[in-house]
């Protein structure tokens, strides 16, 4: 049994997950804000991948970042090496998929924070970004992370966008999901059926492990101990 | 000390118009819902931007639509007690009522002082807890601790017993008034009980849609009866 793609799996999504995590927090952050102008318009562009075929997702972001772009002329000058059909196009196909749930949820969590909260916090003296960072974010704090599991789950099945911008070569960009597919057109079932095992017990233990964070409510009255 | 106010907040079908000065003591705002009073002290304390006008306390101004001044919220250090309270429900009382002393103190000094306060509003038994687990009472006296340990030029009181049953009401105003009158600092406080308002100020000004329309000592312009005013019996006035 060879355990790389799903080794080579894991270290893309989690390193997709912080990449996604930073941006996709501040843009939670920014579309809770009322105030913010064409909020709905950047919400609907961040969580445009969760609806496009994945193909189509793909050849956008090949397009964009591939060795005739800008994106990746730069990418090559500066690491001397293409992003495409390399461990980075797998990352940057995993943070594609995990970004929109991130955001979408960071969104939601901040939403919820009572905004008199925050205002509480600027009357006693603290900054917008003081507040955000003690009131807003511990508060917030659950419905981030639920998000961000959600968002490694998703970056870790990644199938489309990563054949697309990655394709499938052994130990370098042969996920977990390609290396199903492939089991399975080499007719390796046991190989086929012991990876997509591990791949659903993961997806449920992280779908157990966010509705236990998002689960938690701070103001619920409880029995004083 | 003395916080002069003159403004002006326009939004869609509702205008406030207040021109007046608050001086050392409780001035309580008086008026039904939606009569402006909160919109005042939001005002004040740089939460809601006036249309036109200017706020401030002695020679600071803090805002002049003129002159384009905006002090912002954090730095007019006015104690903002809400209505809904407002605790942190992630901190425990010592964190809430420590939020908002000056930084620059050491924490252990910081957290000593809040005890001091917590104590000092009978809730110091409260100190590790979180406001999930206070009673009403409870949590409002953390709420006063916390307004009161960041050392306000102004004190601002959003209905503040309008959540609680007449038997906390009583302790909890002596408890305000003392306290309040000790920080020694203008204070306005927005209710729509006379009774609270009579037991509560040194002044009282009735606002009715946006407008002012009374304003004067309590004896003058609070009717004699009224189903508040054994507050007035039972709370002991400074």
């Amino acid at each position: 049994m060879d355990w790389n793609p799903l080794l080579l799996s894991l270290e893309a999504a989690l390193i997709a997950t912080v990449l996604a995590g930073v941006v996709g927090i501040a843009i939670g952050a920014a579309l809770a804000s009322p105030r913010m102008p064409g909020r709905n318009l950047l919400d609907a562009i961040v969580a445009a991948p969760l609806v496009m075929p994945p193909t189509v997702l793909g050849y956008y972001v090949l397009v964009a970042v591939g060795r005739k772009s800008p994106a990746g002329r730069l990418w090559r000058d500066v690491f001397g090496s293409d992003l495409t059909f390399s461990f980075s196009a797998v990352v940057l196909a995993a943070a594609i998929g995990a970004l929109p749930m991130i955001a979408k949820a960071a969104r939601t969590a901040f939403q919820g924070v009572d905004p008199t909260l925050l205002a509480a916090a600027r009357t006693l003296g603290a900054s917008k970004r003081r507040a955000l960072f003690t009131v807003a974010l511990p508060l917030a704090a659950p419905g981030i992370v639920g998000g961000l599991m959600l968002g490694f789950a998703r970056g870790l099945g990644d199938f489309g966008v990563t054949l697309m911008i990655g394709g499938d070569i052994p130990d370098v960009t042969r996920s977990a999901p390609l290396a199903i597919y492939d089991h399975v057109q080499g007719d390796r079932a046991y190989q086929a059926a012991v990876s997509s095992i591990v791949l659903t017990v993961g997806a449920v233990t992280i779908l157990y492990l966010v509705n236990r964070f998002t689960d938690r409510d701070l103001d619920r009255p409880r029995a004083p101990r | 000390m003395s916080l002069d106010v003159d403004i002006t907040v326009e939004r869609a079908g509702f205008r406030l118009a207040v021109t007046t000065r608050f001086a050392r003591g409780i001035t309580c705002v008086l008026g039904p819902s939606g009569s402006g009073k909160s919109t005042l002290l939001g005002a004040i304390s740089g939460l809601v931007a006036p249309t036109r006008g200017r706020v401030a306390l002695d020679d600071v101004v803090w805002s002049d639509t003129a002159t384009g001044v905006r002090v912002p919220v954090e730095r007019r250090h006015c104690a903002y007690l809400f209505q809904s309270l407002a605790l942190f429900p992630h901190l425990d009382a010592l964190g809430n009522v420590a939020y908002g002393m000056a930084s620059e103190l050491p924490r252990a000094e910081r957290v000593a002082l809040a005890r001091t306060h917590l104590d000092r509003v009978g809730v110091g038994h409260l100190a590790h807890r979180r406001p999930r687990t206070y009673s009403g009472g409870e949590a409002q006296r953390v709420a006063l601790a916390r307004a009161l340990a960041m050392h306000p030029r102004v004190i601002l009181l959003d209905e503040p017993f309008s959540a609680l049953d007449r038997e906390l009401k009583v302790p909890l105003i002596a408890l305000v008034r003392l306290l309040v009158l000790e920080a020694d600092v203008p204070a306005i406080a927005v209710t729509h009980s006379t009774g609270e308002a009579r037991a509560l100020a040194d002044r009282v000004i009735r606002i009715a849609s946006g407008t002012v329309i009374a304003d004067g000592a309590p004896a003058d312009l609070l009717p004699r009866a009224g189903h508040d005013d054994e507050l007035v019996a039972l709370t002991t006035r400074g």
